[in-house]
């Protein structure tokens, strides 16, 4: 039988020195022997109705004691097969379906779909829409790292932060509300614009967001950063080396707390991204906490950009001015003959596109989202769209973090990669 | 749909869309090669695989390869000193219906260079077999069974080739060809009967998922059914429907 020696260490100890400097230690090292437990493996399986598994996933694990040792995770049970659908809609038809899949940061969907749509059509839309999807964007990005804030320290016994932060998220959903009338599908892009220009006032509400947001994230910054019960349950666990990050196809805040400075907004920029001024938090150990803290810094850039974006904000219209595009306006379609069949048209025939095909990433909350869109000649719906989700490719590498860590660190683990599963399944 | 001046379900009636000509797309190549070095070093090592290469959407770069060698390929794109494609962000297939083949696209970006680039393998419907990446990157570990599970092409070498989405034992082929239904091959009451008939202990059963024995052996126990044998002849049209 296997025996291990245990180091008592009680000499040093001034509350334990009873007889004085200098009396022998009452205990001396000693062997004991390892109790034989036997070999047998448990089979545990969490989800798929679980709230720790962060919507309808199931993990199988087998578990040696309390470590995990394999992880088979089973996904699929919210597969709505948006990719299918969408080969039946025309191209502004389809919108409503990306909002569908990340539901916790709708318009960053919203906005990566008619992105890629018009960089296949070669339509370049207007400096005031780029900046608006600029704010909503950003916006959504706060939106999505909210939510997993509040739900991660959820997970890690911290319940403060999750009343913190939904109550900064009701204020997003007030601003989504009152610019698109939805609160989760918000289906605020068109092809070639926007479903409508920002209503009066959406800027003040933004501002008065803007102003309150960061003293929460000071708040939370306060409760988790230097908390020892949460960086003791976050340092070390799920740890991920850069080189092992990128080839597992890490992306987003999961592949920059690696220590990898891969950002779509830097490396391949989009609507002036590069004329903004942000950094790009990157970590170093690649761990749970890494990730929180890159989370937490993407929020106050976040703020940094709005601000930005807010001032720089031109006048202007919001659709492209070309009737073969954007509906003309309701006056317009009711009065003006030509309006009204542009309007007819483009509602029964839709856009007609080019043949051939795109793919566009963006940075989404989650990571890379890659909206690719093959396209026949004078096609009005897609042949084949896909999307390349963020956080299905980051849910993927779980096994190889999880294997070795304890059940609880498996739950962590699972809730620092920030999956929707929304998105996983589509 | 809102658009539609008929019932909403015509479109579904209609089945899918599909590409406005049966012969293959043209075949000329866009672009210049120079404007990309990895199209130009492509060309000028592998001549014979490539059969040609697009510009596409302004400044993307498609080149269409013959899908025999890819794996050799996509290595050489992976470690050579003037690729270094690491990140390979994307495995899917796109399906043109009407007897056109099924093209894998892999969507690559070297993170050392700055640089995208797509590369496009037409497989012919009666061999959707091409050789599986994994062992380059392991990020097309679920990507490779997404497509899979979604167009039936079978990709050689990965450890666990199985469906990820729909249900393992589903039956009705694969749901992204563009010869399936949206609303699938069996009937509704079909449908029904079979959920109603689901044995659900059986997604709970230790053997099933693979306790203790070896990943490889349990992934070709798992795939086997899902591979009907007649499902590649013919684009699979009716066969797996035939199974009910």
């Amino acid at each position: 039988m296997a025996t291990k020696t245990v180091e008592l260490a009680v000499g040093g100890g001034r509350e334990m020195g009873h007889g004085g400097v200098g009396a022998p230690s009452p205990l001396a090292p000693f062997d004991i022997p390892e109790p034989d437990i036997g070999t047998e493996r448990m089979l545990i399986n969490i989800g798929p109705q679980h709230p720790a598994t962060h919507g309808v996933l199931r993990l199988v694990c087998e578990l040696d004691g309390e470590t995990v040792t394999k992880v088979v995770p089973h996904i699929g049970y919210l597969h709505s097969s948006f990719e299918k659908l969408g080969e039946y809609r025309t191209w502004n038809q389809i919108v409503p379906l990306t909002d569908r899949m990340d539901y916790l940061a709708p318009l960053i969907y919203n906005c990566a779909y008619v992105m890629s749509v018009e960089k296949l059509m070669g339509i370049e839309v207007t400096e005031r829409c780029k900046v608006v999807r600029v704010i909503l964007m950003e916006l959504d990005r706060i939106f999505g790292h909210l939510l997993w804030l509040g739900t991660t320290a959820i997970d890690v016994g911290a319940f403060t932060p999750f009343l913190y932060s939904f109550q900064q998220r009701e204020k997003i959903y007030g601003l989504h509300e009152s610019l698109t009338g939805a609160r989760i599908t918000t289906s605020a892009t068109r092809v070639g614009g926007m479903m409508a220009d920002l209503p009066e006032g959406w800027l003040d509400q933004l501002l008065d967001f803007l102003d309150n947001f960061p003293k929460t994230l000071d708040e939370v910054h306060r409760l988790l950063t230097g908390n020892q019960i949460h960086i003791g349950r976050t340092q070390g666990v799920g740890v991920i080396s850069a080189d092992d990050a990128i080839n597992y196809g890490f992306t987003g805040p999961n592949l920059r707390a690696a220590g990898v400075p891969y950002d779509l907004r830097k490396d391949r920029p989009y609507y002036d991204y590069e004329s903004y001024d942000f950094e790009v938090p990157v970590g170093e150990h690649g761990d749970c906490y890494d990730r929180y803290l890159c989370r937490m810094d993407e929020m106050r850039q976040s703020v940094r950009i709005l601000h930005q974006a807010m001032a720089r904000l031109p006048g202007g219209p919001i659709n492209v001015e070309d009737p073969n595009i954007s509906l003309p306006s309701k006056t317009d379609a009711m009065s003006d003959m030509e309006s009204m069949i542009h309007h007819f048209k483009l509602i029964t025939d839709g856009i007609p596109a080019p043949e051939g095909d795109c793919y566009m990433g963006i940075e989404a909350s989650k990571g890379e989202l890659g909206m690719y869109i093959v396209a026949e000649e004078g096609g009005t719906k897609p042949v084949r769209w896909r999307v390349r989700p963020p956080s299905f490719v980051n849910l993927s590498v779980i096994p190889k973090l999880a294997e070795g860590h304890m059940v609880s660190d498996l739950i962590m683990i699972n809730a620092s990669l920030d999956i929707v599963l929304g998105e996983i399944d589509r | 749909m809102a658009d539609d001046n008929n019932s909403p379900l015509d479109a579904v009636e209609d089945g899918p869309v599909t590409s406005g000509s049966a012969e293959g797309a043209d075949t000329t190549s866009t672009g210049s090669a120079d404007d990309h070095p990895t199209v130009a070093a492509l060309l000028d090592r592998y001549p014979a695989e490539v059969q040609r290469f697009r510009l596409e959407a302004g400044d993307q770069y498609v080149v269409w390869m013959n899908p025999t060698r890819s794996h050799e390929i996509l290595a050489w794109l992976k470690d050579d000193a003037d690729q270094l494609y690491d990140m390979m962000s994307d495995v899917t297939a796109v399906d043109y219906g009407k007897g056109r083949p099924i093209e894998v696209v892999y969507q690559m970006y070297s993170t050392p260079h700055g640089r995208a680039l797509r590369i496009r393998c037409p497989l012919p419907l009666d061999a959707l077999e091409i050789d599986s990446v994994y062992d380059l990157w392991k990020a097309v570990d679920w990507l490779e069974r997404e497509v899979y599970d979604l167009f039936g092409i079978t990709f050689r070498g990965h450890p666990d080739m199985r469906r990820i989405l729909m249900p393992d034992d589903y039956a009705e082929g694969h749901p992204l060809r563009k010869d399936f239904p949206l609303r699938g091959r069996f009937s509704r009451a079909e449908q029904t009967q079979r959920a109603l008939n689901q044995d659900v202990e059986r997604f709970y059963l230790a053997e099933d998922l693979g306790r203790g024995a070896d990943p490889q052996e349990v992934a070709a126990a798992t795939a086997e059914p899902a591979l009907p044998s007649g499902d590649a002849a013919a684009g699979g049209a009716a066969t797996e429907g035939e199974q009910a």
